[in-house]
C-alpha cells in the first residue's frame, strides 16, 4: 500500500477567548493518497477552513494547533519551527483562496508574482521562469498567455484571475493543493471550468487535492473520496457515491435530504396558467432600467455624453395569484435591480408594474396600494435586520408605519402571532438580532415582511447566505406561509436547484435580457435557449455524481 | 493621464478661485479699509475720493475681478500694521518659513515612515508599546509645550542651543538662508523637532495602520501559502501597497507643516510667514490674512496635484482608468 | 427552533437576562476592565472635570477678587508661606494670586471651551455627515469638497482665521465677552470635518443595507430614516471621534490663548496662563508655568487615552 501525501491524525486547533477556549478542529483524522481529489465538506462553524489553514500553517492568530498531528509524505509537520513550514508552502504545499479577486496583489503584474513565486522555489533564471509562468498560464487556460503576462491582476475577470491563482498554486510542483472553497465567489457558468482547469492542472502535475466546500454538488462533481465534518469532528468518510447514494450518519442523511436538486420534483407543483395572462395578479411588462456610468457627481453638472448601462432590457413576465414565480441569473444579470423595481425601491426607465390592476409607480395611489400589497424578504439576515432594534420594533415597523395596529397592546399582540407564524417562540420579541442565528434572523425577516400583511412577497436570494439544511427549512417555512395565506412569490435566486423545488414557472434572465420563460418543468427539462441550456449543463449538481 | 491631470488642475483652480473668493471677502468687509489709510479728522469728501481711488465703489463682482487679477500679480495691498506692501512682507519671510517646513517635514517623513513600519511589523513586542504610548502623549503635547520645554532643557539649562531667532543669516539674492552659517542651523534644530514631532507621531500611526490593514489582506495570506519569504512580503508587497494610501495623507501632512509653523514660529520667534500672520490676526490686518490665506491655499493645492501624480505612478489601477477615460 | 447555530459564538439565551447584567458583561465592560491604563486615565480626566467643575467651591482663594489679592505675595514658592502669612500649595504668580486656584478657575475655561466647542461641532459634523451620506449626489459632492479642503488645512489656522474675522465683525467694545463664544464657533467650524467624513462614510454603509431599504418600501419619511435607523448605528465613531476631537479642542484653546488671541487675560484658561509663566521661566519662578502646563498635559493625555482605548474597544479587530 503507497503512502498517503496527507495524514491527519486527531488534529485539534483551538481559539481561546476571555475565559474559555474554542474548539474550532476537535480531534479530526483523515488521509489523502497521491493524486487522489477529496472533498471536506461542511456547513459554516464545521471546522473545514481551519482544517486546511492548519496543514498549510497559516492559522490566524490566537489560534493554534494543540493536539494530534499531520503528516506529510510521513514525515510530521504540524511541529516545524515556522521557517521549515515557511520552505514547504508554495514548494509542497500549495493553496487556493476563495476569492480570485482580493488573492492577488494589484500592484504587480501577474507576471511579476509568478516569477517570484517560480524563482522563490525553482532554480531557474528570470527568463526561464518567465517562460516557465507562461506555460502554467496557457495550461490554466489563459488565452494569449505571452501577451497577458504583463497585465495586471484588474484587467482579468474574477474567473479568469482565480485560473492565474490555480496557476500560481502549481507553479512549484506541490505534492499537494489545498483548495479552500475555489468557486464560491464565482458564477454558475464560471464555476464548472475553474473545476475543471482545477483537476486537469492537478492530475497533469501529479498533485492530490484537499477540496474545501459547503457545496455538495461541487464535491459531487469533483472529488474521489469526501470527509463529512460537522461542529469541528469528522462525521462520515467515504467515497462520494457513497455517500451521496446511502449516507450513514443521520447528520449526513439530513445533510443530504435538505440539498435541493435540479432533478424533476415528485411533488412539484401543477405548471402555471399560460404566461401573460392580462388577468394575471402581477404583470410586469417591458421593464427597462438604464444606469448612467462613468461619471463623478460633479463631472455630472458639466454638460457632455453620458454612457448608458442597460441593466435590465425588456423584461416582461406575469405571476397568477398564489403562484411562484422563479427569476433566475447570474451576477449581473439585471435579477436585483428587476426586484428592486417591483417593490418600488427604484424608478424603471421605462416599462410598467401592475399589482392587482395598480399600476405601482403610477404616484400616490399606486404607492399607497403598492405598499399594502408588495413585501420583500432580503438576501443577508445580517444587514436586512437593525442591529439597534429590538424584534418586536422591527416586526411592528411595517403595521405601524401603514397604520394597520396602532396601540401597544395590540401591536405586541400581532407581533407575538406572526412570531408563532414563522415558529419562534413570542417571547424572543424583547431580544436584538445579535442574539439568534442567520436562520432565525431570515424568520424574523419573514414575519416582518408579512407584517403589512402583503399578498405579494419577493424574495431576493432568500437563502443564499444560509447553510444548505437551514435553507431547506426556510424554504419549507415560506412554502407553508405561501399555502396558509394564498400569497404570490417572485423568488429571485442563482441557486437552479432552489428555483426549481420552489417555482410553478421560471423566468431565466441574462445580461439584463429575459432569454426565456415558461412552466418550471419545460424549462428544466427543455431548455430553447442556448444560455439555459449552459446553465443547466454548468451547474454542480448533487445529482451529477461520478 | 493628461486628461486626469487636466480634470485636476480645474478643480484646482476652482478650489483657488473659492478661497480668494473668501479671502475677497475677508479683505473688503472686515473692518473698514480706509479707516486705516486716512487720518481720524478725514472729511467725508475724503472717504468718497479714497473710495474711489481705491475702487470700492464699483459692483461687487468688479471689485472681486480686481482682486483676483492683483491677486495673480501678487498685488494684496499694504498692511495695515506695518504700511508696506504685503507681497513684500510676505516674500521677505518666506525663506525662514521654507527652510523649516522642509528640514521638519524631512525629519517627520524619515522617522515617522520608519517607526511606523517597524512597529507594524513587530505588533507584539514591548518597544512597539513604548513607542505607540509614546506617540499618544506626543499628540496630547501641545505644540506650543513642546518647544518651551525644549527651550528649558536645551537653551536655559544645558544652554547647548539659541532658545529663539534664525542666527546669522546669508544673503543670495533675495534668498535669505540661515543654512550656511553654523548658528543658522544651531537655530534651526529646537523649532524643526518642535514643528516636525505632530507630523511625525501622525505619519507613523498612518503608516503603522495602513500597513497593519494590508497585512491582513488575502494576497498576503495567499503570498504566504505561495511560500514566499517574510522579507519579500513584508517589503516587497506589504510596504508598498501601504504606501499607496499613505501617500495621500502624508502629502497633505507636509503641506500642512507650511501652516502649522505659525505655533512654531510664534514660541521660538523665527521670523516667518507663520508669526507674520498670527501677529496680523492679532491686529486685525487684513490685508496680511487675505494673503496669507491664498498662500496656503497655493501650497495646498500644488501638494495635492503632486500627490496625484505620484498615485498615477504607484497604483496601476488608476493608469488603467484614466486610459479607458473611466 | 431548530436552526443548527451558525457557530458557538452565538447563543440563543433562553433567559431574559436584565439589561444592566448585559451590559456589565459586554466586551466594551470587559476590555475596560483589562486595561489599567484606560482606568487611571478615566479616573484622572473625571477628577480634572470635578475639580474644574466645583472650583468655584473647592478653590482655597478667589484668584480674581482684588480685594483678596496681596502684591507682597508674589512669587511665594509652592508649598510654602507667604509674605502675609498666607498658605499657598501650589505657590503664586506675579501678583500673589494662588496658582492652585488660578489653576482651577483656569481648567473651568479650558474645559467649557473644550465641550461647547466640540459639541458645536459634532451637531454640524454629524448632521452633514448624515445629509451627504444619504442624499448623496451634488449635496455631498459639495459638502465634502468642503471638508476635504479645510480638513488639508490644520484646524488652529482655521480657528485663527475665524477668530480674526470675529474681531473685525464684533465692534470692540463687545468683544471682550463675545471672546469665549468666539473662541467656541472658531474651535468648533475648524473640527467639524471630520465628523462629517466619518458620519458620510458610515451613513454611506448603512443606507445600502437591506434594513433601510425594508423601511424605504414602506414609505417611512427619510427624515425618520436618517433618525431612527441610521444615526444610532454611525454613533460608535461618533463617540471616539468626540472624544480625540475633545482633546484636541482643549490642545487648540490653550494654543490660541497661549498665541494671545483666544480668551480675554480677565478669565485666564491654562493656554493664558502659561503664556504668562514661560515670561518667569528664565528667571527661575517655574512653578507659575509648570502646573498649568501640567493639568493640560494630564488633561489632553487622559481623554486622548480614553479616546484611544473606546477605539479599539468598538472595533475589537483593530487589535
Amino acid at each position: 500500500m503507497t503512502e498517503p501525501v496527507l495524514s491527519i491524525k486527531d488534529l485539534v486547533v483551538e481559539f481561546p477567548f476571555r475565559d474559555d477556549v474554542f474548539r474550532a478542529v476537535n480531534g479530526v483524522s483523515f488521509d489523502i493518497m497521491p493524486g487522489e481529489v477529496v472533498g471536506v465538506v461542511g456547513e459554516s462553524g464545521a471546522g473545514k477552513s481551519m482544517s486546511g489553514s492548519a496543514v498549510i500553517g497559516l492559522i490566524e492568530r490566537p489560534g493554534h494547533i494543540a493536539g494530534g498531528e499531520i503528516r506529510l509524505k510521513g514525515e510530521r509537520i504540524d511541529n516545524l519551527p515556522e521557517e521549515a513550514k515557511a520552505k514547504l508552502r508554495g514548494k509542497r504545499i500549495g493553496m487556493v483562496f476563495q476569492d480570485p479577486l482580493t488573492s492577488l496583489n494589484p500592484l504587480y503584474t501577474v507576471g511579476e508574482q509568478l516569477v517570484e513565486t517560480i524563482r522563490t522555489h525553482l532554480p531557474l533564471n528570470e527568463a526561464q521562469a518567465r517562460q516557465k509562468a507562461i506555460d502554467l498560464l496557457t495550461e490554466a487556460g489563459i488565452p494569449k498567455a505571452a501577451e497577458r503576462i504583463d497585465s495586471y491582476p484588474h484587467q482579468f475577470s474574477g474567473g479568469m484571475r482565480q485560473r492565474v491563482v490555480i496557476a500560481l498554486a502549481i507553479a512549484a510542483e506541490p505534492e499537494l493543493i489545498i483548495a479552500d472553497e475555489p468557486t464560491s465567489a464565482l458564477d454558475v457558468s464560471v464555476q464548472a471550468q475553474i473545476i475543471k482547469v482545477l483537476k486537469k492542472l492537478c492530475s497533469s502535475h501529479g498533485a492530490a487535492v484537499m477540496l474545501i466546500t459547503h457545496d455538495m454538488g461541487v464535491i459531487a462533481q469533483t472529488a474521489d473520496r469526501m470527509v463529512v465534518m460537522h461542529h469541528g469532528k469528522v462525521v462520515e468518510t467515504g467515497t462520494v457515491g457513497d455517500i451521496i447514494r446511502r449516507p450513514r450518519e443521520a447528520y449526513t442523511i439530513k445533510l443530504i435530504q435538505s440539498i435541493p436538486t435540479i432533478l424533476r420534483q415528485e411533488h412539484a407543483a401543477a405548471p402555471a396558467e399560460a404566461a401573460n395572462d392580462d388577468g394575471a395578479y402581477v404583470q410586469v411588462k417591458n421593464l427597462v432600467r438604464d444606469f448612467e456610468i462613468g461619471k463623478g457627481s460633479f463631472t455630472k453638472l458639466l454638460p457632455g455624453k453620458t454612457e448608458i448601462f442597460r441593466a435590465v432590457n425588456d423584461v416582461s413576465f406575469s405571476i397568477s395569484k398564489g403562484e411562484t414565480f422563479g427569476l433566475v441569473g447570474e451576477s449581473g444579470s439585471g435579477k436585483s435591480t428587476c426586484a428592486k423595481m417591483i417593490v418600488g425601491l427604484l424608478r424603471p426607465t421605462s416599462g410598467q408594474i401592475i399589482v392587482d390592476g395598480h399600476d405601482i409607480w403610477a404616484g400616490g395611489k399606486g404607492h399607497q396600494e403598492r405598499r399594502k400589497r408588495v413585501q420583500m424578504i432580503f438576501q443577508d439576515p445580517y444587514a436586512s435586520l437593525n442591529p439597534r432594534w429590538r424584534v418586536a420594533d422591527i416586526i411592528a415597523e411595517p403595521m405601524r408605519t401603514l397604520g394597520i395596529a396602532r396601540n401597544r397592546s395590540e401591536v405586541d399582540d400581532r407581533v407575538a402571532e406572526l412570531l408563532r407564524r414563522v415558529r419562534l417562540d413570542p417571547s424572543v420579541m424583547r431580544k436584538f438580532p445579535h442574539e439568534f442565528s442567520g436562520g432565525q434572523r431570515q424568520r424574523i425577516a419573514i414575519a416582518r415582511a408579512l407584517s403589512s400583511q402583503p399578498e405579494f412577497i419577493v424574495c431576493d436570494e432568500p437563502t443564499s447566505a444560509l447553510d444548505v439544511s437551514v435553507q431547506a427549512q426556510v424554504l419549507d417555512l415560506m412554502s407553508e406561509l405561501q399555502s396558509e395565506f394564498g400569497l404570490t412569490y417572485l423568488l429571485i435566486s442563482h441557486n437552479l436547484a432552489v428555483v426549481r423545488q420552489m417555482s410553478t414557472a421560471v423566468g431565466v434572465l441574462h445580461n439584463g435580457v429575459l432569454v426565456e420563460k415558461g412552466p418550471t418543468d419545460a424549462i428544466f427539462d427543455n431548455p430553447q435557449a442556448d444560455y439555459t441550456r449552459m446553465l443547466l449543463d454548468a451547474v454542480p449538481d448533487i445529482s451529477k455524481v461520478a | 493621464m493628461l486628461a486626469f491631470i487636466a480634470r485636476r488642475l480645474v478643480q484646482s483652480v476652482i478650489v483657488m478661485l473659492v478661497v480668494a473668493f473668501i479671502a475677497f471677502l475677508v479683505f473688503r468687509y472686515v473692518g473698514d479699509p480706509l479707516a486705516a489709510l486716512l487720518s481720524q479728522d478725514a472729511k467725508q469728501a475724503d472717504y468718497d475720493a479714497a473710495r474711489e481711488r481705491l475702487g470700492l465703489d464699483q459692483p461687487f463682482y468688479v471689485q472681486f475681478y480686481y482682486f483676483v487679477i492683483n491677486a495673480l500679480q501678487g498685488q494684496f495691498g499694504i498692511s495695515y500694521r506695518l504700511q508696506q506692501p504685503v507681497s513684500q512682507l510676505i516674500l521677505e519671510r518666506l525663506p525662514a518659513t521654507i527652510e523649516l517646513a522642509f528640514a521638519s517635514a524631512t525629519i517627520a517623513l524619515v522617522f515617522g515612515v520608519l517607526l511606523g513600519i517597524y512597529t507594524a511589523l513587530r505588533p507584539r513586542a514591548f518597544s512597539t508599546g513604548v513607542i505607540m504610548t509614546g506617540s499618544l502623549v506626543g499628540v496630547s503635547l501641545p505644540t506650543f509645550l513642546i518647544g518651551i520645554g525644549l527651550i528649558y532643557v536645551f537653551a536655559v539649562e544645558l544652554k547647548w542651543l539659541p532658545s529663539f531667532g534664525r542666527g546669522e543669516v546669508v544673503q543670495i539674492g533675495w534668498w535669505r538662508t540661515g543654512l550656511l552659517t553654523q548658528s543658522g542651523l544651531r537655530s534651526l534644530v529646537l523649532p524643526a523637532i518642535t514643528l516636525s514631532l505632530f507630523q511625525l507621531t501622525l505619519i507613523m500611526r498612518l503608516v503603522r495602520a495602513e500597513m497593519l490593514e494590508v497585512l491582513r489582506t488575502d494576497y498576503i495570506r495567499f503570498a504566504r501559502a505561495r511560500g514566499l519569504s517574510q522579507r519579500a512580503i513584508n517589503f516587497g508587497h506589504a510596504l508598498r501597497n501601504t504606501m499607496v494610501p499613505v501617500i495621500t495623507i502624508t502629502g497633505l501632512q507636509l503641506g500642512s507643516v507650511i501652516a502649522f509653523a505659525i505655533i512654531t514660529e510664534t514660541v521660538f520667534q523665527w521670523p516667518g510667514v507663520g508669526s507674520l500672520f498670527v501677529n496680523s490676526v492679532a491686529a486685525v490686518d487684513v490685508p496680511v490674512m487675505a494673503a496669507y490665506l491664498v498662500f496656503v491655499a497655493l501650497v495646498f493645492v500644488v501638494i495635492n496635484l503632486i500627490v496625484d501624480i505620484l498615485y498615477f505612478i504607484v497604483d496601476p489601477r488608476l493608469r488603467d482608468g484614466a486610459r479607458t477615460g473611466k | 427552533m431548530t436552526d443548527l447555530p451558525h457557530s458557538p459564538e452565538q447563543p440563543v439565551v433562553a433567559v431574559e437576562t436584565s439589561r444592566w447584567k448585559t451590559f456589565l458583561k459586554s466586551d466594551i465592560v470587559w476590555s475596560y476592565r483589562h486595561s489599567p491604563v484606560t482606568i487611571v486615565a478615566s479616573i484622572v480626566a473625571l477628577l480634572l472635570i470635578l475639580m474644574a467643575v466645583f472650583a468655584p467651591l473647592l478653590a482655597p482663594y478667589n484668584p480674581f477678587n482684588p480685594a483678596t489679592l496681596n502684591l507682597m505675595d508674589g512669587f511665594t514658592p509652592p508649598n510654602s508661606t507667604s509674605f502675609s502669612g498666607k498658605y499657598f500649595a501650589l505657590g503664586t504668580d506675579s501678583q500673589g494670586r494662588d496658582m492652585l486656584s488660578t489653576i482651577m478657575y483656569g481648567s473651568r475655561v479650558s474645559l467649557f471651551v473644550g465641550f461647547m466647542a466640540t459639541l458645536f461641532a459634532m451637531v454640524m459634523g454629524v448632521g452633514l455627515g448624515l445629509v451627504s451620506g444619504y442624499v448623496g449626489g451634488v449635496v455631498d459632492a459639495i459638502i465634502m469638497r468642503v471638508a476635504d479642503v479645510q480638513l488639508s488645512f490644520p484646524a488652529i489656522l482655521i480657528a485663527l482665521l475665524i477668530f480674526g474675522v470675529a474681531r473685525g465683525i464684533i465692534p470692540p467694545n463687545q468683544q471682550e465677552g463675545a471672546a469665549v463664544w468666539v473662541l467656541i464657533v472658531a474651535i468648533g467650524l475648524a473640527n467639524w470635518a471630520q465628523f462629517a467624513r466619518t458620519v458620510r462614510g458610515a451613513t454611506m454603509v448603512e443606507r445600502q443595507k437591506d434594513y433601510v431599504s425594508a423601511a424605504r418600501l414602506l414609505g417611512v419619511n427619510p427624515i425618520i430614516i436618517l433618525l431612527r435607523h441610521v444615526l444610532p448605528n454611525v454613533l460608535g465613531p461618533v463617540l471616539v471621534i468626540g472624544t480625540i476631537s475633545l482633546a484636541l479642542a482643549i490642545i487648540e484653546e490653550a494654543t490660541l490663548s497661549y498665541l494671545g488671541v483666544g480668551v480675554p487675560p480677565t478669565q485666564p484658561s491654562l493656554g493664558t496662563l502659561i503664556r504668562i509663566g514661560q515670561q518667569f521661566m528664565f528667571s527661575g519662578e517655574w512653578w507659575i508655568i509648570l502646573f498649568p502646563a501640567i493639568t493640560l498635559i494630564l488633561l489632553a493625555l487622559s481623554v486622548n487615552l480614553l479616546g484611544d482605548w473606546l477605539r479599539d474597544a468598538l472595533n475589537p479587530k483593530l487589535r
